[in-house]
């Protein structure tokens, strides 16, 4: 890798601790210089009405255009239900090998699915979503270790299910040189 | 290791296109998009796919048409139906043209993983079949078929390569060489191994009797036909027959033969209804065909008949590196139905069989082994164990008895103890050969 740095750039409200904590885990993860940034973007343009969603297809690439820069791999944080219009849901998406990629929080609380709220948990799964989503902007596709941070998740269960970390396997390919992009 | 997944999105929708390519490129699967069923069509003209996901409602022909379409080309192709109007009418008619499954936009991502994977489980499932079913093929009845050597290995590789064909073959080789091993495997790895190989050993059987086992007879076709009795061309229905010592038959058969292999038609002996049998002909001798085509003794047109494929197996002299192999697997394959431990052989009884001319060829280094491991001290196969050490082939021997004897015992391996053609082959009549037999106390090594 030789990424001078990773943006971070949250649109809407985001508790700093919360923010930090993402942060550090992300720079352990990549070894990175990691930077935050506030976004503003009119999410009502994004939004479509008969799916009460957000079109991620359309945010990633504002992200992409507005946002990212060839030096860095930036990721924009969200707390919107995100949607591409081939799937119901989605819990983020980035460009493979590309500059940019989006998570959101939105579909990640346990008040989504009716339990009782809990804020670590929360914030766990969206660190992993956010190193998850990043790593496609690596070049790194799905790994079939169900405890990479790698693994395909479709269910909030299934990031419950994997680490935080990248497995050995992963981490070797993202340390070869033709990752470095 | 299984291999990579191919799938081709046919959709009209580039967003929809785009967001599945992304979708299953991050899950290490090989992502084409048409954006309509002509182009997808085209593309699978000159590229297969394992799994096709496309849309019903597309402008020009629908996903429907094409589903047809792909399966009148490629019956076993994955069709995944996708569809932003269900309806069951839809529905059921896509599985009833053959579609895998069919699935409504938006999908929930985990339905689409789900659905992708069982595809592709079944895909790879269906690869490692044929895989496996290939391996049982490579593997059946050639453990016998020994040897690293250039000319073995050629020897294997034909039989490869001819085994899928229908062709005839003829098997030319010393006596001993495994003629009838290569006939089995040519079988074994033949479409038609689930039926029967039938062998007959032509040399065996006067001409009567070879025609009556043959074609079969009728009962009461000659005396002692008590039942009628199918022949080997019939019981060779849908398999193969090996014909042993082919060179042995006489005209009249050669002709009987030829009209068989051209008609895969006959008629019992002493029968008058035709008998249609499809059956795949392999032959083989130690004789030279041609010279003996060239000389009148063998029909011409019977040789080009046999001889589509020839296949030469070479005599143990011209493999001497694969004696050690052959020893080793001999040496295992008695002491295990022996229930012997088992041995292992002496290296200066390894280096004088290799230096052993063996015209018995594999037949008789099998003896020797089999033998060796009988009246051995049941440790180590030692060069006293060997019937060459008993000077009958031993290089130190001057007498010109020691020489005849030495010789004699040569000629009979070489001919399987068949006395009429070894005592033809030594020039003498059968009486003399008796006599030496006697006088040198030969005696064949044990039966196999």
């Amino acid at each position: 890798m030789n990424q001078q740095h990773i943006t971070l750039i949250s649109f809407g409200y985001f508790r700093k601790d919360i923010l930090e904590v993402i942060a550090r885990e992300v720079k352990l993860q990549y070894a990175l210089p990691v930077i935050f940034r506030e976004g503003h973007l009119d999410l009502t343009e994004f939004y479509d009405s008969s799916r009460r969603q957000y079109n991620g297809n359309r945010l990633l690439k504002q992200v992409d255009t507005e946002f990212a820069s060839d030096a860095s791999k930036t990721l924009g944080l969200f707390s919107v239900d995100l949607f591409i219009p081939i799937l119901t849901y989605i819990f983020g998406q980035a460009a493979f090998n590309g500059r940019a990629g989006i998570a959101s929080l939105y579909r990640l609380s346990n008040e989504r699915y009716g339990i009782e709220p809990d804020d670590n948990l929360l914030l766990e799964r969206f660190t992993k979503e956010v190193i998850h989503e990043l790593g496609h902007t690596f070049g790194l596709m799905h790994c079939t270790n169900t405890s990479c941070v790698m693994h395909s998740s479709t269910y909030v269960e299934d990031i419950d299910q994997k680490e935080q970390q990248l497995c050995p396997k992963c981490r070797e390919e993202l340390e070869k040189p033709e990752m470095a992009k | 290791m299984t291999k990579m997944i191919s799938i081709l999105i046919v959709d009209d929708e580039e967003s929809v296109r785009d967001s599945l390519y992304s979708w299953f490129i991050e899950d290490r699967y090989r992502v084409e998009c048409a954006e309509n069923a002509k182009v997808a069509l085209s593309m699978l003209e000159s590229e297969s796919f394992d799994i096709i996901l496309a849309d019903i409602k597309m402008p020009g022909m629908d996903g429907l048409e094409m589903l047809r379409r792909i399966k009148a080309l490629r019956k076993e192709s994955i069709v995944i139906v996708m569809t932003a109007f269900a309806t069951v009418d839809t529905a059921v008619q896509a599985l009833k043209d053959g579609a895998f499954d069919y699935v409504t936009k938006p999908f929930d991502p985990d339905d689409l993983s789900h659905l992708i994977r069982n595809a592709a489980k079944l895909i790879t499932l269906a690869d490692e079949n044929e895989i496996l079913k290939e391996k049982v093929v490579m593997l059946e009845n050639v453990e016998d078929l020994i040897g690293e050597s250039k000319a073995m290995q050629e020897v294997l590789r034909q039989v490869e390569s001819v085994a899928q064909s229908n062709s005839s073959v003829i098997i030319t080789g010393e006596s001993g060489t495994g003629k009838e091993l290569i006939a089995k495997a040519i079988h074994s790895n033949s479409p038609r191994k689930f039926f029967p190989l039938v062998s007959v050993h032509c040399g065996a059987l006067t001409e009567s009797l070879l025609e009556s086992e043959l074609f079969g007879h009728e009962k009461g076709a000659f005396t002692g036909a008590m039942y009628h009795r199918k022949g080997r061309f019939e019981m060779a229905d849908s398999g193969t027959i090996f014909l042993d010592e082919i060179a042995t038959i006489s005209t009249k058969m050669q002709i009987e033969l030829l009209r068989v292999l051209e008609t895969k038609k006959f008629v019992r002996v002493g029968g008058n209804k035709e008998i249609t049998s499809d059956f795949r002909v392999i032959c083989a001798t130690n004789k030279d065909l041609k010279s003996m085509v060239e000389n009148g003794s063998f029909r011409e047109d019977l040789f080009y008949r046999l001889n589509v494929v020839n296949i030469n197996i070479p005599p143990l002299r011209e493999r001497v590196e694969d004696i050690p192999l052959l020893v080793e697997y001999f040496i295992k394959k008695y002491c295990t139905s022996m229930n012997k431990p088992l041995l292992t052989i002496e290296p200066s009884a390894l280096r004088r069989l290799e230096e052993f001319s063996f015209p018995g060829n594999v037949r008789e280094l099998e003896n020797m082994v089999e033998r060796a491991i009988v009246i051995g001290n049941g440790k180590k196969i030692q060069l006293k164990d060997l019937p060459l050490e008993k000077s009958l082939i031993d290089n130190s021997a001057e007498s010109l008895d020691d020489h005849e004897k030495n010789h004699i015992y040569q000629i009979l391996i070489k001919y399987d103890w068949n006395i009429s053609r070894a005592a033809k082959a030594l020039k003498i009549d059968r009486v003399t050969l008796y006599n030496k037999i006697r006088k040198y106390d030969l005696k064949p090594s044990e039966e196999r």
